[in-house]
C-alpha cells in the first residue's frame, strides 16, 4: 500500500528526514515512536503534502502512485488521511459544510455520484454518536471552540466519513484524557479492515495499549533506526529513548 | 482627525472644485422643486458653496480621488428612465415588502406600492399631500450634516423628490419598506439625486430597505443621495443598506441618523465595489438609553474602490453602541474604512464597541483602516479595533488534506470571514437572497460555490434544523 525509500525532508533549510524507510501492507498497523524533534509530525506532513516540508530525496508511493507528485488534496482524494495533532479552528465554515465539500470531492475522484443530503446527514449524525461527540457539534465552525479531546473526536469523525485507505494519526493521543482515548481507540479499531492501512505515530507507548500495532518502529534523528512488534512499545517505555539513541540496544 | 476645513493648496485643485461646483450650483438653479423644500435647498447652496473641493489633503477623502469628477461635466439631469424588466434587478424573493421604485432618480408608479394604513404616512415628495407637505418641510434637513460631505451639502440645494416615511405614535409599519434606486446607462454623463426621510414618532416601529442597483452596462450616471432618520423615545428603525451596482457605478451617499430616549437603530450595510463608491453614516445619541447596532461588509473587486466613513456621536449619557465591519479586498481593489466614536463630555456611562476586520486576497489589494475613539468623559467602556489579514495558509491546508480543491477552500474561507456577519441578518428572505449574491462575488462556478450555499449543511439553516 505505501512504500517509503530512503526519504528525505527538509524544514526552512534543516534537514528533519535523512533516508527513511517504511513499507505498510494493507490491513496493517504501524507504530511510530521516538523522541521529540526526531522528525515524526514532518513524516506525517510531508505524506499529506503541506506546504513549507521540502523532499530532497527518497520516494514514496502510495497503492503505485508517486504521491510526491500530487497536491495534498489528490492525495487526500487517492485515499490518504492525516489526523492533525493540532487540528485548526476555522470560525464560519461549519462542520456539515467541510465534511460535504470534503466526501463530494473524495467521491467524484473515484467516480461515485454525491450523497443526497438527506443520506450524508444521517451519516454524519451516526458517526457523530459513534465518537460520542453531540450533534450540535455538526453545525458548529470546524473545530471552533472545541476542547482538545472534542477535535481528536472531530479528526475521527472525519475519518470515519471519508472512508481513507491509509490513516496516519499525528500524536492523536497528546492531550487526551484517558475516556477520550479510549474513545478515539474505539474509533480506530472500529474502522480496522483488511484493506485499511494505519500510520500511528505517537511519543507515548499509552494509545498501544488501546490500539495495538502488528509493527513498532523507533524513529530518532530522521531514520527509523529500530523495528520489531507490539512488545517493543513496552520495552521502549521501560528504558526510554535513550537507550535506542545511546546505542544500547 | 483634523477638524479645520482644509485651505486649496495649489491652482489646479481650485480650478477643479470651481468647474465642479459651478457646474453643480448652475444645475440646482435649474430645478423646479416644491416651496417647502425651499428653506433646506438654499442652506445646502450656501453650505456647497462655502466647502472646498476635496483633494488628497483633505482628511475626509485622502483615500478616494474625485479627480474622474472633474474630467466630465457630471451636473447634468438623466435622460433614460424606461427599463425593460427592471423588477429582475431588484427582486428580493419572499420578501413580502411595500416597494417604491425610482429609475435614474425618477419615481416609477407602475413598479411601486400605495398603502393604506392607519398612522403611516408613506409617499413621494411629488406626490404629497398637504399634511405630508407639511411633515416633510419640518423634517428635511434637520439632521443630515453638510460640514464633512460636500455631497449631502449638494443634495440639500437639489432636494426635489424623495420618499417619505412617518410612523405614528405606537405604531409598527406592518411589512418592510423597500425603497428601490435603479441607474442605467445615459446618453452623456449625469448626476441622479435621491432623498430618504424617515420619521418614527415615539414607540413606532419599521424596517427601510434601501437598495440600490443599476443595469449590467458600463455607468456614466452618479448617483447622490441622502437619507435622514429621525427616531423617536423607544423607538425603533430595522435599516439596511444594499449596494449591488456594476464595477462601473458612482455613488455618493450619505445616512444621518438621530436617537432619541430609549430609541434603536440596527443597521446592516452591504457593498460592493464601483468606480468611486462612497457613503457616511452618522448616528447621534442626543437623549440617554438609545443604542444602536450597526454590521457591515464590504467586497471590492478588480479595479472597484468602495469608502465607508461611519461618525457616532454620543452626546447624551447612557448609549449604547455596537460596530462591526468586515471587508474582503480582492485583485486591485481598494477599501477605505474609517469609524469614528467620539464621546462628549456629557456622555457618561457610555458603552461604545467598534470592530473592523479586514482580508486581502491579492497582493495588489488595499485597505486603508482608520478606527478613532475620542473620548471626552470619563466614566465610559469604549473599545475599538482593526486587523488585516490574509488567507490562513493552515486552515487552507485543513481544507486540502480532506480532498477540498485549493480555489474551493479558499472561496470557503473568504466566505467564513463574513458569514456570521451575513448570518445575524434578521430578515431572512433578504440573508437567503443575499448569500447566493454574495457568493458569486468569490466565483462564477457553481462547483466552487456549492458548498457554502448548501442549504442542508451550512451552519445556517442547521440552525433551525435542531
Amino acid at each position: 500500500m505505501l512504500t517509503i525509500k530512503n526519504l528525505q525532508a527538509k524544514v526552512e533549510e534543516k534537514d528533519i528526514l535523512k533516508g527513511l524507510n517504511l513499507d505498510v501492507k494493507p490491513g496493517e498497523i504501524h507504530a511510530i515512536m521516538g523522541p521529540n524533534g526526531a522528525g515524526k509530525s514532518t513524516l506525517g506532513n510531508v505524506l499529506s503534502g503541506r506546504e513549507g516540508y521540502t523532499v530532497t530525496g527518497g520516494d514514496v508511493s502510495f497503492n503505485g502512485k508517486d504521491i510526491l507528485e500530487l497536491d495534498a488534496e489528490e492525495r487526500a482524494r487517492e485515499g490518504l488521511f492525516l489526523a492533525f495533532q493540532y487540528p485548526v479552528e476555522i470560525p464560519g465554515v461549519s462542520n456539515l459544510e467541510f465534511l460535504k465539500a470534503s466526501m463530494d470531492a473524495i467521491r467524484l475522484h473515484r467516480g461515485e455520484e454525491a450523497m443526497d443530503s438527506m443520506t450524508f446527514l444521517k451519516l454524519a449524525r451516526e458517526k457523530c454518536k459513534a465518537v460520542n461527540l453531540d450533534q450540535n457539534f455538526l453545525k458548529r465552525g470546524v473545530n471552533e471552540g472545541f476542547s482538545g479531546g472534542e477535535k481528536k473526536r472531530n479528526e475521527i469523525l472525519q475519518m470515519m466519513m471519508l472512508e481513507p485507505k491509509l490513516c496516519i494519526l499525528d500524536e492523536t493521543d497528546s492531550g487526551l484524557d484517558i475516556d477520550a482515548l479510549q474513545v478515539v481507540a474505539e474509533g480506530v479499531n472500529s474502522q480496522r479492515s483488511p484493506d485499511r492501512s494505519f500510520i500511528i505515530v505517537t511519543h507515548y507507548q499509552r494509545l498501544l495499549d488501546y490500539i495495538v500495532p502488528d509493527f513498532v518502529h523507533v524513529l530518532a534523528d530522521g531514520k527509523i533506526v529500530k523495528s520489531g512488534g507490539k512488545e517493543l512499545a513496552l520495552e521502549l517505555e521501560e528504558k526510554g529513548y535513550s537507550w535506542i539513541e545511546n546505542g544500547e540496544a | 482627525m483634523t477638524e479645520v476645513a482644509p485651505k486649496m493648496n495649489n491652482e489646479q485643485d481650485l480650478v477643479k472644485k470651481v468647474n465642479f461646483s459651478q457646474d453643480a450650483l448652475a444645475f440646482v438653479k435649474t430645478q423646479a422643486h416644491d416651496a417647502g423644500l425651499s428653506e433646506v435647498r438654499e442652506s445646502g447652496y450656501a453650505a456647497f458653496e462655502s466647502l472646498p473641493f476635496p483633494t488628497r489633503k483633505t482628511e475626509e477623502w485622502k483615500y478616494t480621488s474625485l479627480n474622474a469628477l472633474t474630467q466630465q461635466d457630471y451636473n447634468q439631469a438623466a435622460q433614460n428612465f424606461d427599463l425593460e424588466d427592471a423588477s429582475d434587478l431588484y427582486a428580493i424573493e419572499d420578501l413580502d415588502a411595500y416597494r417604491f421604485v425610482f429609475v435614474n432618480g425618477v419615481f416609477v408608479a407602475e413598479l411601486s406600492d400605495s398603502i393604506a394604513q392607519a398612522g403611516i404616512e408613506l409617499t413621494v415628495f411629488s406626490q404629497a399631500n398637504d399634511t405630508q407637505r407639511d411633515l416633510i418641510a419640518q423634517h428635511i434637513g434637520n439632521i443630515a450634516e453638510t460640514r464633512r460631505n460636500l455631497f449631502t451639502a449638494l443634495n440639500n440645494a437639489a432636494v426635489e423628490e424623495g420618499v417619505l416615511l412617518h410612523v405614528a405614535k405606537n405604531t409598527q409599519l406592518d411589512k418592510p419598506l423597500q425603497i428601490v434606486n435603479i441607474s442605467s446607462a445615459q446618453p452623456t454623463t449625469c448626476t441622479a439625486f435621491a432623498r430618504c426621510l424617515v420619521v418614527l414618532e415615539s414607540l413606532a416601529e419599521a424596517t427601510v430597505i434601501e437598495q440600490f442597483v443599476s443595469t449590467n452596462e458600463s455607468q456614466n450616471l452618479l448617483v447622490n443621495q441622502t437619507t435622514e432618520i429621525q427616531i423617536g423615545d423607544g423607538a425603533t428603525l430595522n435599516h439596511y443598506r444594499l449596494h449591488t451596482e456594476d464595477e462601473t457605478s458612482l455613488h455618493f451617499g450619505g445616512v444621518y441618523v438621530d436617537l432619541n430616549r430609549d430609541s434603536q437603530f440596527e443597521s446592516y450595510q452591504i457593498a460592493l465595489g464601483g468606480k468611486i463608491k462612497r457613503f457616511d453614516v452618522l448616528v447621534n445619541h442626543n437623549q440617554p438609553g438609545s443604542h444602536c447596532e450597526m454590521k457591515g461588509v464590504y467586497l471590492p473587486k478588480n479595479d472597484q474602490h468602495v469608502d465607508i466613513h461611519s461618525y457616532i456621536e454620543h452626546i447624551a449619557a447612557n448609549c449604547t453602541t455596537d460596530e462591526t465591519y468586515r471587508g474582503i479586498m480582492a485583485d486591485r481593489s481598494k477599501a477605505v474604512f474609517n469609524g469614528r466614536i467620539h464621546i462628549h463630555p456629557d456622555a457618561q456611562k457610555s458603552l461604545a464597541n467598534l470592530s473592523n476586520k479586514n482580508l486581502l486576497l491579492s497582493n495588489k489589494a488595499q485597505i486603508n483602516t482608520k478606527p478613532e475613539l475620542e473620548i471626552y468623559a470619563d466614566d465610559v467602556r469604549c473599545a475599538h479595533g482593526a486587523t488585516v489579514a490574509q488567507l490562513d495558509d493552515k486552515a487552507c491546508f485543513y481544507l486540502q488534506s480532506r480532498g477540498i480543491s485549493r480555489p474551493e477552500a479558499e472561496i470557503m474561507l473568504s466566505f467564513a470571514f463574513i458569514n456570521e456577519l451575513l448570518e445575524s441578518i434578521p430578515l431572512e428572505p433578504l440573508r437567503k437572497n443575499l448569500r447566493p449574491l454574495l457568493a458569486q462575488q468569490f466565483s462564477t462556478n457553481q462547483s466552487l460555490t456549492q458548498h457554502i450555499l448548501d442549504e442542508d449543511s451550512g451552519v445556517h439553516s442547521a440552525e433551525g434544523a435542531s
